[in-house]
């Protein structure tokens, strides 16, 4: 790959990157003021702060790549569904509380692989931003996998509802481990990471999990592709509506 | 019986320290030691370490800050209080640039730091532990700001800011506000 390439593609990656942070971030947000109880609601408020944070250094970087004056803002609130690149798994709507956790855990568990291969990246600002948020994911991980053995492992109905919750979002996880081109290449420039080689791991690690807390893995015999080429579930629009009508709307505003 | 044994600095902090003291432009230090977080007011950006390094670039003043947490929302007042500082002391043209590398640790909070925050009541990040070194909270054990027990328990991971966990002291009752090891 050329050098302008090069820079293309990556631009690409924090985008797509920063996609997956804001989209799951503002599911996670989703529950402030409509948490269980008190202390989860700062939790999952905080935890989608966390996210959104991400998202920022991610778009700011991508901003800074394309050079032509758009911001963070321009990223988030004025693309429509089909620019979006994250993948699906983040933009599934929140569901129950077991719904909710259980996308956490599989996500918490394949960020806590993916991030410490990407702060190896050759390019320091997405290094530096994995580093920072490593640290994080950590934290997040310690819930989800404490909430998973307490309703897992806890009553019938919470039991069910969160191996409904593993049946329906193991079909999403495959496409956390796919690599299109870009990535490829991206990873084999030592910019990006190769994703395919951390589902071992992953699936290793959340199979434990999931016995320990008395739930079944799924088989492997479906699969839901297509964020990272704009195919999207018809949830994202839904949620973009909510997330973008105030800058659409009010371009520009602040308080 | 050993001897009360010194106090351990951190490096990182030590670092930091000497990053200050070997700088020329005092001046800018101090006015930037009237910045406060806006979340915890008594707490400077420097005792918190936000404030990572003050730079004559060119005729201009560079002042580099790091984010606490990826999300902190604090990080926009921050920057409109260092420049409504720096326009106040005349001390001009500067730009205020925003790291993410290195990450920002708690090891990065000054000692005078630690001491304000117990003050004020919120307990400063404990060292040391294996939690606290996988930058997780323990359950227990963190000592109450306010009576000093170690009696104490964890209500929630998470508190009213990105930075803070929530306790509980088991002796005086009190709640309280942990300052998160990362």
């Amino acid at each position: 790959m050329s050098d302008f390439d090069l820079k293309a593609a990556t631009q690409e990656y924090a985008t797509r990157l920063g996609d997956d942070s804001v989209v799951l971030g503002h599911r996670l947000s989703e529950w402030t003021s409509n948490g269980p109880f008190l202390e989860e609601d700062i939790a999952l408020s905080n935890v989608a702060l966390d996210y959104i944070g991400r998202a920022r250094m991610y778009y700011t970087y991508a901003a800074e790549l394309a050079g032509n004056g758009k911001t963070e803002d321009d990223f988030a609130y004025t693309r429509d569904m089909r620019e979006f690149r994250n993948l699906l798994i983040h933009e599934l709507p929140r569901g129950d509380f077991a719904y909710t956790m259980v996308r956490q855990l599989f996500v918490d568990v394949f960020n806590t692989h993916y991030l410490p291969e990407l702060a190896k990246s050759t390019d320091s600002t997405l290094a530096g931003i994995a580093q920072k948020a490593i640290k994080e994911t950590r934290y997040h991980l310690r819930r989800s996998h404490e909430w998973a053995l307490r309703l897992g492992d806890g009553t019938e109905a919470s039991h069910q509802r969160m191996q409904r919750a593993i049946e329906s979002l193991w079909g999403y996880t495959h496409e956390l481990f796919d690599a299109d081109p870009l990535e490829a290449q991206l990873a084999d420039a030592g910019i990006g990471v190769h994703n395919a080689a951390l589902r071992p791991a992953w699936l290793e690690q959340v199979s434990a999990i999931l016995t320990e807390a008395t739930l079944t893995v799924p088989k492997d015999d479906w699969a839901v592709r297509g964020g990272r080429v704009g195919y999207h579930t018809e949830n994202l629009g839904h949620m973009l509506n909510d997330m973008q009508f105030l800058h659409r709307a009010y371009p520009g505003c602040q308080w | 019986m050993m001897a009360k044994s010194i106090p351990v600095i951190p490096f990182a902090w030590y670092e930091r320290a000497q990053r200050r003291k070997q700088s020329a432009l005092t001046q800018i230090w101090e006015v930037l030691d009237q910045v406060k977080d806006p979340e915890i007011p008594v707490l400077s950006i420097w005792d918190l370490g936000v404030l990572c390094d003050v730079q004559a670039v060119e005729g201009k003043y560079v002042v580099s800050i790091t984010p606490t947490y990826s999300g902190c929302p604090a990080m926009e007042t921050i920057k409109a209080d260092i420049a409504a500082a720096l326009d106040a002391a005349k001390l001009q043209p500067y730009e205020i640039v925003t790291r993410i590398s290195p990450a920002w640790t708690t090891d990065w909070l000054s000692p005078q730091g630690r001491e304000q925050l117990q003050a004020y009541g919120i307990a400063p990040p404990a060292g040391g532990g294996c939690a606290q070194a996988q930058g997780l909270t323990p359950d227990s054990g963190i000592e109450c700001p306010h009576c000093s027990s170690s009696n104490t328990r964890r209500i929630s991971e998470f508190g009213s800011t990105a930075c803070k966990a929530l306790f509980q002291c088991q002796d005086c009752h009190e709640p309280f506000d942990y300052f998160k090891h990362l």
